[in-house]
């Protein structure tokens, strides 16, 4: 009796273990094993270090920065059960606007010999604002008309890219002020992805905010029979997702120096691929932003693994496309497993 | 004996020799030998997770026994999908309706194995007419061309029973088909199951329901923790028996509510309506009572508890919270003014199936307490959690398991536990312990009496009249979307209450 005992309590004990493994170790061990494989095959082809040189480690976080300031608010929105596929064109919009008040009065001294610089904080804001205001208008458009997620913020994403590109006829905004341009320089944007990440990563699980995002996602109707206002709710996961693709728009146009309605273009499914990669779901109520900023570096890892090896860009496309789907893929196979365990 | 060994002896419909099957860390089913013979209802009992899905699930071919073997009419049965178990006349119908909402009727009955013309193309008639054969002969009063997400749960279920049938089944399998059904509609389905048995189809009928099993089972069959505890016939049983061997323990009577101390009243209604669902609901609440109401489904039941908790908009009348007339606009404003509400299906709008017991437990308390500044007070939430789960004597590995790894009946337990932590005054319960097993059924009905005889007011829906009668001080009947009578506890008998709810 006391073997039998034991024999039942002894699987359930090592299956409890595995339960405990934070459910990232699975895509960490990936972006291990593809930053190896990019060192081995570094040795072998090119005959040299892919890790091993810190300048490449920095070109390739800051590369992915924008798109990882991206994810985070995408992350939210997907784990409400949501998407968001306007972030790349809201970048476009508020890089024009923000670039727009950035620019150096030098630029039009000769139109304008009053014109003085702005200081940096009014583009700067200005950015976040028409960010947060898409966002408002997505997550209204979702709370108040009932229309799905996909189709309310794909209307915003061509409207806001068709915005982008009025506001200055087409043209480039360009000779911004310094100020403007040193937030966009040196580690400035991986200091503000990781600080975006670590303040929502805080948000999700130790906040109310955090609470009710992860049970709107998990069982709408049920959230709202606990007592959630959903609709309200909603708008605010929009809104913030709209600010960090303000935010996002700020960096890009900061780095670049100009300001151009062709910037952004398909960001936005980059950072749903991080999030998703990173084992949020696209039937919400599951997804983590460690996760997602891991999501984020794989994505790096292989954009710049890549260019190390000197393989055509047209190749990265075609691999980024397979990681996303086997990511997919994992995590409806961990479900299954989970469904028929029960 | 002599008479046995004269006559050649066919063999058992179906024969389960020594199923074995165990899932990570779990003994699922142990060593499990029952036969289905020809002709018969075999009621299996148990509460839940006792093993019984697993063992129908394993005869449907839905999942493969690790040891162990079925024999179909003396013949070895392998099964390695539930297609392979319909070719051999093996039908399951499940717990939750694996129905198409947005296609028709008869394209739910007939899906992949449609008329089809010359061209490959669906001949729609012909499927229409056959649908309509079939439903026929189960004397069921269904539109064949009906979309099926317009259907009520119950119209749903016969289609889910012709499906089975269209297979040319021997062997049925009923998992709980009842547990959605009025008792009027379960009659309906008692003579079509009847009607089947005559005609030598041998059905597997899972229930929580006793009454259920006396008046239609020929054998029953009781499972507790994975092993079969014993076969009888139900004539040698008695409920108490039955009760005995499910649990293996004795239970406590019958939570009697206590007699009313008619309190203040707590929650009221004059004339509430909502158009197409109900009309003209007046009747009063009071505090340490419980309002049972009673009535069929379709009866608007349901609609008129939504409404008292601001997911539906009256179009006329009013309700009254502690005397004052109130607008609900959505259940949080219900919430703030002291109301909770346990719903009806536990799945759809109940359980955040994702998330762990603790997230589950902890959602609508958030709203108002162990917050400061956004920020979840997270040891003190765990305590009350912690201490929740005690008193409701849930049964889980911890607060961080997943609610969908618990049983039926502590899944409904942690929902109540949701309402608890709120300490409402007025608590709206929507079938309350439907699907649940008679042990954890015995202590919600105790815990809603504890709380009752504290002073909270209880509106209490259910379609078992044994609940409404032992737990209600007064009943509420209502027949389609209008009140037909409130009885006295005194008054209430169950015929009285048919005769008021079908009239």
């Amino acid at each position: 009796m006391q073997q039998a005992l034991a024999d039942r309590t002894a699987p359930s004990a090592a299956a409890a273990r595995v339960r405990r493994l934070p459910p990232e170790a699975g895509i960490l061990l990936v972006l291990i094993a593809l930053a190896l494989a990019f060192e081995l095959l570094g040795w072998i082809f090119v005959h040299q270090s892919f890790l091993a040189n810190e300048q490449r480690l920095v070109i390739m976080i800051l590369q992915v920065s924008v798109i990882g300031v991206i994810a985070v608010g995408v992350t939210q929105v997907i784990i409400t059960g949501g998407i968001d596929l306007s972030s790349g064109s809201v970048v476009a919009l508020t890089a024009m606007v923000a670039a727009s008040l950035a620019q150096s009065s030098e630029a039009v001294r000769a139109v304008y010999p009053a014109l003085i610089d702005l200081p940096v904080i009014v583009p700067v804001v200005a950015g976040l604002a028409v960010g947060a205001a898409a966002g408002l208008v997505n997550g209204t458009l979702i709370a108040s008309t009932g229309i799905p997620p996909f189709i309310a913020t794909l209307g915003v994403m061509v409207s806001a890219r068709g915005l982008a590109k009025w506001y200055t006829r087409g043209q480039p905004v360009s000779m911004l002020t310094d100020p403007y341009a040193a937030i966009g320089s040196g580690a400035v944007p991986v200091v503000v992805f990781l600080a975006t990440a670590l303040l929502f990563h805080v948000a999700l699980r130790h906040t109310r905010y955090g609470k009710f995002t992860y049970a709107i996602g998990a069982n709408r109707e049920a959230a709202r029979v606990a007592g959630i206002r959903v609709g309200r709710h909603l708008v605010l996961v929009y809104a913030i997702a709209g600010l960090l693709s303000g935010l996002a728009g700020v960096l890009t146009s900061a780095r670049a120096v100009s300001g151009q309605a062709g910037m952004g273009l398909m960001y936005e499914l980059d950072a749903i691929a991080a999030a998703v990669i990173g084992g949020a779901s696209l039937s919400g109520g599951v997804g983590r932003i460690t996760g997602t900023v891991i999501g984020t570096l794989i994505l790096g890892v292989v954009t710049s693994g890549f260019t190390f090896l000197r393989i055509d860009a047209y190749y990265q496309e075609i691999v980024k496309g397979g990681i996303i789907v086997a990511a997919v893929v994992a995590d409806q196979y961990r479900r299954r497993r989970r469904l028929t365990a029960t | 004996m002599a008479a046995a060994v004269a006559t050649p002896v066919r063999p058992d419909l179906l024969e389960v020799r020594g199923v074995s099957k165990s899932f990570p860390g779990v003994a699922a089913l142990e060593d499990v030998t029952l036969r289905l013979r020809h002709g018969t209802v075999h009621a299996l009992m148990g509460e839940n997770g006792a093993g019984k899905s697993t063992l129908m699930k394993i005869v449907a071919g839905v999942c493969t026994p690790d040891s162990g073997e079925l024999r179909l009419e003396g013949r070895a049965l392998r099964l390695g999908s539930p297609g392979q178990a319909l070719a051999a006349g093996i039908a399951m119908i499940h717990q939750e309706l694996n129905l198409l909402p947005t296609m028709s009727v008869a394209e739910n009955i007939w899906i992949g194995r449609e008329p089809l013309n010359a061209l490959r193309l669906v001949r729609r008639r012909e499927l229409n007419r056959r649908a309509r054969d079939l439903l026929e002969r189960l004397a069921v009063d269904l539109d064949p061309q009906a979309e099926l997400r317009t259907l009520p749960l119950a119209a749903r279920q016969m289609v889910e029973i012709a499906r089975a049938l269209s297979y040319d089944s021997r062997l049925l399998i009923m998992d709980e088909p009842t547990s959605a059904l009025t008792e009027r509609e379960a009659e309906r389905l008692f003579a079509v199951i009847r009607d089947l048995r005559s005609r030598g189809v041998g059905i597997f009928y899972i229930t929580h329901r006793i009454e259920e099993l006396f008046a239609l089972a020929d054998e029953i069959s009781v499972l507790r923790d994975g092993r079969h505890v014993g076969t009888s016939c139900p004539r040698d049983l008695t409920r108490d028996d039955i009760i005995r061997m499910m649990v293996g323990r004795e239970l406590p009577p019958p939570a009697a509510a206590a007699p009313a101390q008619a309190g203040p009243v707590a929650l009221s209604a004059q004339g509430l309506s909502v158009a197409g669902e109900f009309e003209d609901v007046s009747f009063e609440l009071h505090a340490g009572e419980i309002l049972g109401v009673a009535g069929l489904v379709g009866s608007g039941r349901s609609k008129l508890a939504e409404t008292l908790f601001g997911l539906v908009a009256p179009t006329a009348g009013e309700i009254r919270i502690g005397g004052s007339a109130v607008r609900l606009d959505s259940p949080a404003a219900a919430i703030s003014r002291g109301l909770g509400f346990l719903t009806e299906d536990r799945k759809e709008s109940g359980c955040f199936l994702s998330l762990s017991v603790l997230e589950n437990l902890e959602i609508s308390v958030l709203s108002r307490d162990f917050v400061r500044m956004g920020f979840v007070h997270a040891a003190g939430a765990r305590r009350a959690c912690e201490r929740m789960v005690s008193a409701l004597r849930v049964k889980t590995p911890g607060l961080g398991e997943r609610i969908e790894n618990l049983s039926g009946g502590n899944q409904q337990k942690v929902l109540l536990g949701r309402w608890l932590l709120l300490e409402p005054k007025i608590l709206i319960l929507d079938e309350p312990t439907r699907g649940v097993d008679v042990g954890a059924k015995a202590e919600i009905h105790q815990l809603i009496a504890r709380l009752v005889a504290a002073g909270t007011a209880v509106l209490m829906i259910s379609s078992e009249m044994p609940e409404i009668l032992a737990m209600s001080h007064r009943v509420m009947v209502m027949h389609e979307g209008r009140v037909t009578g409130i009885l006295e506890r005194a008054a209430a008998t169950q015929v009285k209450i048919m005769d008021l709810a079908a009239r």
